[in-house]
């Protein structure tokens, strides 16, 4: 019997920690400054989200380490200035309609972007290096480094403003606590991918292919099912997220520089780490929590700001050595 | 023992590696249609290998593997399991994180659940019933054993491999899983299946081939084999004898 409530409580706990932490910074900080926190963290937590879930895919499916993962982020972050400084006449305009319109342009052109650079990527270099571990680091930060200078080529050296559409700079009340407008159109678009990805991995039976690859991939491919073909679109879409979400993190920040993605790039494999390999749904989690922590971490102590994602992902590992959700048996 | 004519699955002088390691030394035998072929032997004849490689999980490095009359050698995995080629691995090959219907949708064509063959496997397994929306991971070791075949027969299949489905099971699973088998032999289901259990061996198999150290070194009639012990002692040593 005891066994028994030991095994649910050891199952469950994962999904308990998020709000523990959430509540347990409360009375540390105080009504007011915690919903602003937790809003933020929410926010930041669900872009991480949005970068790191490609990736954990990406290395679940086909155990590929893709460093250049963050080139996407800023390919995404970079077209979208381009494709939002002819559209400035909606983004200024003080209507919601035009600037959601704008920024769902701007959305999609960086998804699409990144998407069909991660398709020649895939072709051209990580096609390559299948099971090759040690080439696939060396050859990923070599074409991180190549896509950067390729931007600054491109767009130049300098960072660029890329300010938020008229209607979603500010901030709203909610009580006596502030929150800016754009975390919370930050945290609905999040929102919205990860329901449309989960309802894709859990409702079609293309996502039942990508989630049983990444548990078992010969076994997938003994079924019938090319793997490779479904790596490939996995890809395309992981950059695709990767461009969506820097676009959102670039507007976030308000300025996009080449090496955008690679201040993301820490945070999002502690995410990786945490969440377990090939789980998305432990990506989304490990995501949010990264995020309230950094938040709560900053507020309370900011000394220790800079290190509270690796402690916390030092505890985790502790506590589940192969993270909160592991999936990839075969790794 | 077999007429190219009546094989459906044919191999020719296999040789295979794992890594720089040679463990297939020129594979030769034959598995043909509506039977039961025995592939017997000690642990680390290359038994597992040999399935792995028809399935193309690991390449044939020379020979042929003739399925149907055309080769499948060179062939990648999803294209040989399209062929209609079902394996079931010693590990079981369960996704554990999917629910058992989802484990079986896997298995079914684009247009899903065909209602006679479900209802067939249910028949067989009734326990999946049971569990049908439960993650496959939360299975007894048996459960996942009838998951494992009924998955390889959940669509009309040409060929079953399927290795040691009986290891780790306790003597009443192992009676219902024989119990499955002889079921599918009476369908006349070719299966290619290797066991370490000469009893289940003895109860389904009609043909046998028996490898060791990578080859084959005895093919012939299972009846014929399981009435002489003397020659089950020289094939298959005492590793054998102590499962019966």
């Amino acid at each position: 019997m005891s066994r028994d409530w030991l095994k649910q409580l050891q199952r469950w706990a994962p999904y308990a920690l998020t709000p523990l932490v959430v509540v347990a910074a409360l009375p540390a900080i105080g009504l007011g400054p915690w919903v602003t926190l937790t809003v933020a963290g929410l926010t930041m937590g669900i872009m991480l989200f949005m970068v790191a879930s490609g990736l954990t895919l990406i290395f679940g499916l086909m155990d590929v380490l893709n460093f250049a993962h963050a080139a996407f982020v800023a390919v995404g972050a970079y077209v979208a200035v381009s494709v939002l400084r002819p559209l400035a006449g909606w983004t200024n305009e003080m209507s919601l309609t035009l600037n959601l319109a704008a920024l769902f342009v701007a959305l999609v052109s960086a998804a699409i972007a990144s998407g069909a650079l991660g398709f020649v990527f895939e072709r051209v270099i990580i096609r390559q290096v299948y099971g090759a571990p040690l080439r696939q680091i060396l050859i990923t930060i070599g074409a991180l480094t190549v896509i950067e200078q390729l931007i600054v080529a491109l767009w130049g050296p300098q960072a660029i403003p890329l300010p938020k559409p008229a209607m979603l700079r500010g901030s709203v009340f909610i009580g006596s606590s502030s929150i800016e407008t754009y975390r919370l159109f930050a945290l609905c678009v999040g929102l919205a991918v990860a329901a449309a990805m989960h309802l894709f991995l859990t409702r079609t039976r293309l996502g039942l292919v990508v989630r049983a690859g990444v548990e078992d991939r010969e076994m997938i491919q003994s079924l019938g099912y090319n793997i490779r073909r479904v790596f490939v679109g996995v890809f395309m879409a992981g950059t695709a997220l990767a461009g969506m979400g820097g676009m959102m993190w670039g507007q976030y920040q308000a300025v996009v520089g080449s090496q955008i993605g690679d201040s993301m790039t820490i945070l999002v494999f502690i995410i990786l780490i945490i969440g377990g390999l090939g789980s998305v749904g432990g990506c989304f989690i490990a995501a949010i929590l990264v995020g309230l922590t950094s938040n709560y971490v900053g507020f309370l102590a900011p000394k220790l700001a800079l290190g509270s994602n690796i402690l916390l992902m030092a505890l985790i590992l502790l506590w589940r050595p192969r993270g909160l959700f592991p999936i990839a048996e075969h790794h | 023992m077999t007429d190219a004519a009546e094989a459906l699955l044919r191999l020719e002088g296999v040789y295979a590696n794992i890594g720089r390691y040679r463990i297939l030394h020129g594979v030769d035998f034959a598995a043909r249609r509506g039977r039961v072929t025995m592939l017997l032997g000690r642990n680390g004849a290359g038994k597992t290998t040999t399935l792995r490689t028809i399935m193309g999980l690991w390449k044939a490095r020379l020979g042929k593997i003739i399925f149907d009359g055309q080769s499948i050698a060179a062939k990648e995995t999803p294209h040989i399991a399209r062929l209609g080629i079902a394996y079931v691995p010693e590990n079981m090959g369960i996704f554990g994180k999917l629910t058992v219907r989802e484990n079986m949708l896997l298995a079914t064509g684009r247009s899903g659940f065909a209602r006679q063959h479900l209802d067939r496997v249910l028949e067989s397994f009734p326990a999946l019933r049971v569990k049908w929306e439960s993650p496959a991971g939360s299975l007894s070791g048996g459960q996942k054993q009838m998951l494992a075949i009924g998955r390889a027969i959940i669509e009309q299949r040409r060929l079953l491999l399927i290795d040691e489905p009986t290891k780790g099971l306790s003597p009443a699973m192992v009676d219902q899983l024989v119990a499955a088998l002889l079921r599918l032999k009476r369908e006349h289901t070719t299966i290619l299946l290797v066991e370490q259990n000469f009893r289940v061996a003895e109860a389904v198999g009609d043909d046998v081939a028996v490898m060791d150290e990578g080859r084959i070194i005895h093919t012939g009639d299972m009846a014929a084999l399981s009435t002489n012990h003397g020659l089950q002692h020289r094939l298959l040593g005492l590793s054998m004898a102590d499962s019966l």
